[in-house]
């Protein structure tokens, strides 16, 4: 950092409290290999799985003090694979994801808490085709050497976000109901 | 012994005449679905067409299983005389026309369950995958799911046209022991 530039970021970081008042919480590297965001969607009853290639998450947290902490992530819309040509080819357009006008989700995470031993409730806002919505996601971490896995699904209503319109409201053809999944490989996060 | 005339009295039980014509209609229109599902662009319609499609096929494999085990139960009626090989092509057409009910089915579910889409019969109940999800298998499979529905159209149509040759040129009666109008 550019030293003239300290006292500002300093002061930024207490205004930011608590995130950034806890010295321990470093940045946690996402491991691409071996971290995953898959989601299921159900075709008049039919469950199709699709997943996204490319998202960032900056994490920086505690386990020992979660509440300090903050997780953020950045999905890249386009990346959203079905391994069917037919919906891959669907996928970006106006009427599901508008990769074109929204070419990515966030999630920006509120507060977090600990739950139980390795677990935690991670509150925030998922933002998707224009749209933000609150959830609440809960995490497993798991530790192994180096690397921490934080594993989770949690459910959106895809309407909430206007993924498919038109005839395509029909939730009788395609569910509402969306069930995200998600395993994160991170290191540099500190121990449980 | 009772010698009456076949066309006067041997005719197929009810059971097998509703098993017959049941798969006959679940048959041409699952057939005829299926040429023109293909046609159309992803949207609410095709994605109705294909999953009809297969609980259709669902159920021609059950229709099918059933009419397999009343045939090998029940002896049909006795066929009008007819030339000997006349005879075994009747019988390597309904050998044949038995094996596709099962195979074409078979081949189609197969696909569906390679390509990703397990196949939930009427939306509710998930049926089992029997071949892995696996998208080179389902482009080898895809074609002889069509390949073996048009060889099933093909054996059909010589089926009716042999029925309607027995009916208008023979007129032996052949057709009144299956079309339950007939006597």
């Amino acid at each position: 950092m550019i030293r003239p530039m300290l006292g500002l970021s300093l002061a930024s970081a207490l205004l930011a409290a608590p995130v950034a008042t806890h010295a321990q919480a470093r940045p946690a590297a996402l491991q691409a290999a071996g971290s995953e965001i898959s989601f299921t969607t159900r075709q008049m009853g039919v469950p199709v799985e699709g997943r996204f290639g490319r998202f960032s998450a900056q994490v920086l947290l505690d386990p020992k003090k979660p509440e300090t902490g903050s997780v953020a992530f950045t999905i890249d819309t386009g990346s959203a694979r079905f391994g069917s040509a037919e919906l891959d080819a669907e996928v970006p357009k106006a009427t599901w994801l508008n990769v074109a006008r929204f070419p990515q989700a966030t999630f920006q995470s509120t507060a977090i808490k600990a739950t139980g031993p390795g677990r935690f409730e991670v509150a925030g806002r998922l933002s998707i085709k224009g749209s933000t919505h609150s959830v609440v996601v809960p995490v497993q971490l798991a530790q192994a050497g180096a690397t921490s896995t934080a594993t989770g699904a949690f459910t959106i209503q895809r309407l909430a976000f206007q993924v498919g319109d038109g005839d395509w409201k029909d939730t009788s053809l395609l569910a509402n109901d969306v069930q995200v999944r998600f395993r994160l490989a991170l290191t540099g996060l500190g121990p449980l | 012994m009772n010698t009456a005339h076949p066309e006067t009295t041997a005719r197929y039980s009810f059971t097998a005449m509703a098993l017959h014509w049941l798969l006959a209609l679940a048959i041409v229109g699952t057939f005829v679905v299926g040429l023109y599902m293909v046609s159309l662009p992803f949207s609410p319609q095709r994605l109705k067409l294909y999953n009809w499609h297969k609980w259709a096929g669902v159920l021609i494999l059950g229709f099918s299983a059933a009419r397999l085990l009343w045939r090998l139960t029940h002896r049909p009626p006795a066929s009008p005389p007819t030339p000997a090989w006349q005879a075994r092509a009747a019988q390597g057409t309904h050998l044949a026309l038995y094996g596709l009910f099962f195979a074409v089915p078979l081949l189609g579910w197969a696909y569906s369950s390679a390509s990703g889409f397990p196949i939930v019969l009427f939306g509710v109940w998930p049926l089992p995958d029997f071949v892995p999800v696996d998208r080179e298998l389902a482009e080898a499979l895809k074609p002889w799911h069509g390949w073996l529905a048009k060889g099933l159209a093909a054996l059909v149509v010589l089926h009716v046209a042999a029925a309607l040759k027995h009916h208008f040129v023979d007129r032996d009666g052949l057709l009144g022991r299956m079309w339950p109008a007939l006597r």
